[in-house]
């Protein structure tokens, strides 16, 4: 783990100089710090998210919550004789649904959280460019995510191969014991985890626009959970297509299949690729507000 | 407004319950001085009706009366599902051989066998001979018995005594109820004596084993029941219903039409009965079979009676595609999530502001603070949702009703059940979320775990994810069985259907799924008032 950075401390003495005349002061800086200053601000978000107590604890949930639904999802279902129609791996991994929520919060938290105290504008007087203050938001709050994440699904996987079995998803009905070594699954294992930073990073895109943490939070949960609903009283319906492949949620997880592909509306990777155009046009547009705003 | 705060609880300290009307009316102050909150609210409520009408509007159906018409859509395909006396939808298919009888009677029949026929999933019909194709089999609610029905017109009161495939004896009128007589199948070692008497409008129906002992099965009061009516038996068959409740999908059922035929003999009509047995074919062949697949034989003392078809009420879904209005109103949950992140704001707003420490040292009651609080959460939100919804029911309705999509008529108590209960239901939620505000006092955690417990059990009891049982019990225990309040149907037993939550069938009644709400929120009221009061501010 990287020392306290000496970025904050080295730039607050010249914050009260440079303070208020934001864009000249802006642009001195940055060619003065050159590329080192993503470095820099790499460094200084780590080491503010690093000294947060609730970041581990919301790490710590992401993990458990995520776990914890996938066991009693897995638990739940049963194979009897003669078959059945359901997908072990995407079944193992239903924690997801309630681990984005965790991963939403960390998203939104690590620039509302700035916002509600006060400290963006220190943060702010420290980095005048502030997109590259919200591009290291973006990477370390991605990191972090992939590395819970990566811990959730392997939990969870590992949970859904010690349960499934039990339950009659055996060799002998065609349910091999789930393994990282099957395509499908490793597809299904990777995505979820991508998923999960890519829930956070539409979470900080949108966060960034709307800055107050409970109707940010409120957005992405209400354009992620959204999408099943609305997608199911509106069966039969031209609509329903395009809720299914193109909201965040729906076209998401489409990642998770890894059985029966042909009756998916969105392949696994297009629908990760929508998702990711999401958190990609939310980050963009958080970005260009950032830089028309006032802080 | 803490100026407002500070002197209108001063001024009430003594004063009892003018405090809390006082503190009620600075908190609704508050409220309605903070832009962001009223536009969200504002937004929730038309988020809800937009959803509402997309929903409505979604399905475009067309359909063509025979192969050489034009397509139609819209309105002119609509089914036309005649009505039972309880003004709810229904169908009334059977094939019914019958005599007038005036005044009071009673027809007592022996059944010897039933037998059926169905379409498996994915055959044709062909004209020439219905038969063929058709593999030999009774539905669980094939129905053939002995009935008394007003008139021969489709969806006219009735009572009835029947055998079925898999049910026993039934006693069945009015289409909506059922009653169970004796068990088990019919056959020739094991017939079944039924009896159906009328005095005024009262019918009641008996069953019997040995056509001797007589039990009563239940009384029919069909009031307005005109002096002649139409008695006879009958015969009749549902489609062909496989309900795959295994999968983790919804259930889905594929269905082909089906033909029962029945054995009676015995038959006795007792009253003034006119003239001779009469067949005829009620309510036209529904499922595709020609009409010359029906029809009845008399030979020796004996009948025996073919239909297919049924005599019950029509449920969402399925074969008749029928909507009901709690579908236009799921935009709800946009609303409700509207409704939890200003609710939460009502209170930690002030925690993260510190207007809280103003409020309490206006008001060290920090109860009625909290009692306030919800209070002005809940009837905001409960008028915003009823506005919403009393929008959404008409207005969806009438779009759909426009583009061919069937909705199930309700009476209008259930329709109001339907739209306060939906507003009652985020008032609720409101008051959950000022509670779920207290106690964590940090806004993030608590607009994710209002949001987090009532939308995701809903998703998880709905769409599929979880297997039915799992699915059924998440609708039970969790906060989303109060969405129970926007089902307008029930789902009825003697109807083989797959009733699913996302079909706008839950598994608790509509006021105990509410109930259940209730619960979570005056506990999680008591636990922040708890912690309010331990705790420094």
């Amino acid at each position: 783990m990287p020392r306290t950075g000496d970025a904050p401390a080295s730039t607050a003495p010249r914050a009260p100089q440079t303070a208020l005349a934001r864009k000249p002061s802006g642009e001195r800086n940055g060619q003065r710090a050159g590329s080192s200053s993503l470095c820099e601000a790499l460094h200084a978000e780590w080491t503010k998210l690093r000294t947060l107590p609730g970041t581990f604890w919301l790490l710590a949930a992401l993990v458990v919550t995520t776990v914890a639904v996938s066991a009693a999802a897995t638990a739940a279902v049963t194979c009897p004789h003669g078959g059945c129609s359901v997908d072990p791996a995407r079944t193992s991994l239903t924690g997801i649904y309630l681990g984005q929520a965790v991963a939403v919060i960390l998203g939104v938290l690590v620039i509302s959280g700035e916002y509600s105290t006060g400290m963006i504008r220190a943060t702010f007087t420290a980095m005048p460019r502030r997109t590259k203050v919200l591009a290291a938001k973006a990477a370390i709050i991605g990191g972090l995510a992939l590395a819970a994440g990566a811990i959730a699904v392997a939990g969870s996987l590992l949970a859904g191969r010690v349960l499934l079995t039990g339950h009659g998803f055996t060799s002998a009905h065609g349910y091999p014991a789930l393994t990282l070594g099957d395509g499908p699954v490793l597809r299904a294992a990777v995505g979820s985890v991508l998923y999960l930073a890519l829930t956070a990073l539409l979470s900080l895109g949108i966060a960034t626009i709307i800055r107050d943490p409970a109707p940010a939070i409120g957005t992405v949960l209400g354009l992620l959970y959204l999408d099943p609903i609305i997608a199911a009283v509106l069966h039969g319906a031209h609509w329903h297509n395009v809720i299914e492949r193109y909201a965040p949620m729906t076209a998401g997880l489409a990642i998770q299949a890894t059985t029966n592909l042909s009756s998916l509306p969105i392949s696994p990777w297009a629908g990760l690729g929508v998702l990711a155009a999401w958190a990609a046009g939310a980050l963009l547009a958080g970005g260009l507000v950032l830089r028309l705003r006032d802080a | 407004m803490s100026t407002t705060t500070i002197m209108a609880a001063r001024e009430a300290v003594s004063a009892g319950h003018g405090l809390l009307r006082r503190l009620v009316r600075s908190e609704w102050i508050k409220f309605r001085t903070v832009r962001g909150w009223v536009i969200g609210m504002v937004a929730g409520v038309l988020v809800t009706i937009i959803w509402g009408l997309l929903v409505a509007n979604g399905s475009n159906v067309g359909c063509q009366a025979g192969p050489n018409s034009p397509v139609e859509s819209g309105a002119a395909c609509l089914p036309r599902f005649p009505l039972g006396p309880g003004g709810e939808a229904v169908t009334d298919s059977f094939y019914f051989v019958h005599q007038t009888l005036t005044g009071d009677g009673s027809i007592t029949v022996r059944v010897t066998s039933l037998t059926g026929l169905y379409l498996p999933p994915g055959s044709g019909i062909s004209a020439s001979d219905p038969e063929a194709g058709m593999r030999p089999g009774v539905q669980p609610w094939s129905k053939a018995g002995i009935i008394i029905k007003a008139s021969a017109r489709p969806g006219s009161a009735y009572a009835a005594m029947m055998i079925t495939g898999g049910h026993g004896v039934r006693m069945q009128y009015d289409y909506t109820h059922d009653t169970a007589g004796l068990p088990g199948a019919v056959s020739a070692r094991s017939p079944r004596w039924l009896r159906l008497t009328r005095s005024g409008d009262t019918l009641t129906g008996y069953d019997s084993a040995d056509g001797t002992h007589w039990t009563k099965i239940g009384t029919a009061d069909l009031a307005g029941l005109p002096s002649t009516v139409q008695a006879g038996l009958f015969a009749t068959s549902p489609d062909y219903v496989q309900v795959v409740s295994q999968s983790l999908g919804n259930g889905s059922s594929a269905g082909g039409s089906s033909l029962a035929t029945a054995s009676f003999d015995d038959v006795r009509l007792s009253g003034t009965p006119l003239g001779t047995w009469h067949g005829s074919v009620i309510g036209g062949s529904s499922g595709g079979l020609p009409a010359s697949a029906s029809g009845f034989r008399q030979a020796g003392g004996g009948l025996t009676v073919t239909g297919t078809g049924d005599i019950a009420p029509v449920v969402a879904g399925g074969a008749s595609g029928a909507s009901t209005i709690g579908q236009f109103l799921t935009g709800a949950f946009a609303g409700l999530i509207a409704a939890v992140v200003v609710a939460v704001m009502l209170i930690t707003a002030e925690y993260r502001r510190g207007l809280i420490r103003v409020t309490m040292a206006a008001s060290p009651r920090r109860g009625r603070v909290l009692a306030a609080k919800a209070i002005v959460a809940c009837a905001v939100t409960f008028v915003a949702g009823l506005a919403a919804a009393a929008v959404v029911v008409p207005l969806a309705g009438r779009l759909a009703h426009n583009k061919g999509t069937y909705v199930l008529p309700v009476s209008g108590l259930t329709d109001m059940r339907v739209i306060v209960g939906t507003a009652a239901v985020l008032a609720v939620a409101a008051v959950l979320a000022v509670a779920a505000g207290t106690m964590l006092r940090r806004s993030a955690a608590a607009v994710t775990s209002g949001i987090v417990l009532i939308v995701l059990p809903y998703i998880f009891g709905t769409t599929g994810i979880l297997p039915a049982g799992a699915a059924q019990w998440l609708l039970r225990v969790t906060p989303a069985a109060a969405f129970a309040m926007q089902q307008s149907v029930p789902a009825y037993p003697q109807v083989t259907a797959s009733y699913t939550p996302a079909g706008g069938y839950f598994p608790l009644a509509p006021w105990a799924g509410f109930a259940v709400l209730c619960g979570y929120a005056v506990l999680a009221l008591a636990v922040a008032w708890y912690l309010l009061r331990r705790r420094d501010a």
